[in-house]
């Protein structure tokens, strides 16, 4: 899952904030993905192998104890999630027991039986997300002839009257295609459109100097949004989100470290967010071991970052510390060395220079003929990166 | 996103079927599902989106709250309220649409 709704996952975290419920599980259900975006967020150590990915059985086991946490909003992601020939069964399940699903899919495997057969089991929301806004570029960044099947899937999908989100995910060699991409949702007849910039994690960490557009391409993509805006006003909500190295404060780690989220992988490690398992020194809980509640309240991962008592200076002392809980992570572990500092991408953060230093190299003009060594996300790529 | 925004007084409404209304015994209240994300309900406003879930109209609501809840002050215009707001945010619509 790229990104959430900036407007709904705020009301959700009003109501988390009381007593750490994990109202959102974030379930993968393989890593393996027709697509090789190279602004993956996936981490590089995937294994090519699916043989350890969790069963059918297990997956109920897992939504079972999820619902009784209180997870209310499940996203089955991946990977790509229609890879999985048991989706249909674990679809019904998560809706007999209560969840609103949502499908996070490259559209690629779709076709009009299988959308019936979803909404038939339940299926709350599906989300498409395209890498390119025409067939060249969306071939270029998703390594696969995918463009015109996701055309006809969105189609399908809204005429079979499924609630459709379309994901487009930004970067410095397809921003210029903001409007482009608009104008496209536009006449599909989608109804929420979400430009997702890569946020530089796993893949998209490793290719960052390919993928990270200046701050004029950024404020041209804004600009250019908000004229779409205005000129189609209420016939389409638009959310765009900017990516963090931008910002001079950094956002809350998913609402807040294990406060709201709950992520389960393929091979059965929860998480308290999909980057996480980059955290060094600590043992990743699994659900093949431990009860999910044992997990969520007791180990030592989830309560590693809760709350503020783990902070350091500058943090600890921060008059805005309650606000964003000292920023991500992952972001504090990739660019400073140490997780439990500041996130960097807080301009107060001794190690702000960090940021900088990449967001400068960043501002080099967007140049279409400009070459671009990205490493893309396959199986083959990630063998360099196995480390067992 | 509706692009036919809903008049309260002259038309049937109901609960936007692409939403789902549930309680949660986990947060001990109402909430109203939607993709990607969630509104936690207060008591009365589970109580105004119950009975909107097969279409009704303000007159019909409001009777039917003034049974439930007797000896309320300012009821209709509380409902009135809250169905202007949950009518801007797409959490109900007119009928047929």
């Amino acid at each position: 899952m790229q990104a959430n709704r900036t407007g709904s996952s705020q009301s959700a975290l009003e109501m988390a904030e009381e007593n750490y419920i994990p109202m959102w599980l974030l379930a993968e259900l393989t890593y393996a993905c027709p697509v090789q975006c190279p602004y993956c967020s996936n981490p590089l150590q995937i294994s090519a192998s699916r043989k350890q990915e969790l069963s059918t059985k297990e997956w109920f086991e897992v939504l079972r104890q999820a619902r009784k946490l209180g997870a209310v909003q499940l996203g089955f992601s991946g990977g790509e999630p229609l890879l999985r020939r048991d989706l249909v069964e674990l679809l019904q399940e998560a809706k007999d027991l209560g969840f609103y699903t949502n499908l996070i899919t490259s559209a690629i495997g779709l076709n009009a039986k299988k959308i019936s057969e979803f909404k038939e089991a339940g299926l709350g929301h599906i989300q498409i997300s395209f890498q390119g806004a025409d067939e060249a570029t969306n071939k270029r960044f998703g390594g696969t002839d995918s463009f015109e099947q996701k055309m006809s899937m969105t189609r399908e999908v809204i005429s079979q009257k499924l609630p459709l989100g379309l994901n487009f995910v930004l970067h410095r060699n397809n921003l210029h295609q903001v409007t482009k991409f608009l104008t496209m949702a536009k006449e599909l007849g989608a109804e929420f459109v979400e430009l997702a910039n890569t946020q530089y994690y796993g893949w998209a960490k490793h290719n960052e100097e390919h993928l990270l557009p200046s701050k004029l391409q950024l404020e041209d993509a804004e600009s250019a949004t908000n004229d779409f805006r205005r000129q189609h006003a209420g016939s389409m909500d638009i959310f765009f989100v900017a990516p963090d190295y931008y910002d001079d404060r950094p956002k809350k780690c998913s609402n807040g470290w294990a406060t709201t989220m709950i992520n389960v992988t393929p091979e059965g490690d929860v998480l308290p967010c999909h980057a996480a398992k980059i955290i060094p020194g600590v043992e990743f809980p699994n659900v093949r071991n431990q009860p999910l509640e044992e997990i969520w309240h007791s180990s030592e991962l989830f309560n590693k970052f809760r709350g503020t008592d783990w902070m350091v200076e500058p943090c600890l002392s921060c008059p805005e510390k309650e606000q964003d809980l000292g920023g991500c992570r992952c972001q504090a572990l990739m660019l400073t060395g140490d997780a439990a500092n500041a996130d960097p991408v807080c301009s107060l953060s001794p190690h702000h220079d960090k940021v900088t230093a990449i967001t400068e190299k960043a501002q080099r003009p967007f140049n279409p003929e400009e070459p671009v060594p990205l490493l893309f996300r396959n199986m083959k790529n990630a063998k360099q990166f196995q480390t067992d | 996103m509706s692009m036919h925004k809903l008049n309260i007084d002259t038309e049937e409404f109901k609960v936007n079927p692409q939403y789902r209304l549930q309680f949660e015994e986990a947060q001990g209240c109402y909430v109203l599902l939607f993709p990607e994300g969630l509104i936690k309900l207060s008591d009365s406003a589970a109580a105004i989106l119950e009975r909107c879930q097969q279409g009704t109209t303000l007159e019909t609501l409001v009777l039917s709250l003034k049974q439930a809840f007797p000896g309320v002050d300012g009821l209709e215009e509380d409902v009135r309220a809250f169905l202007e707001d949950a009518g801007q945010q797409d959490w109900i619509l007119p009928v047929g649409t």
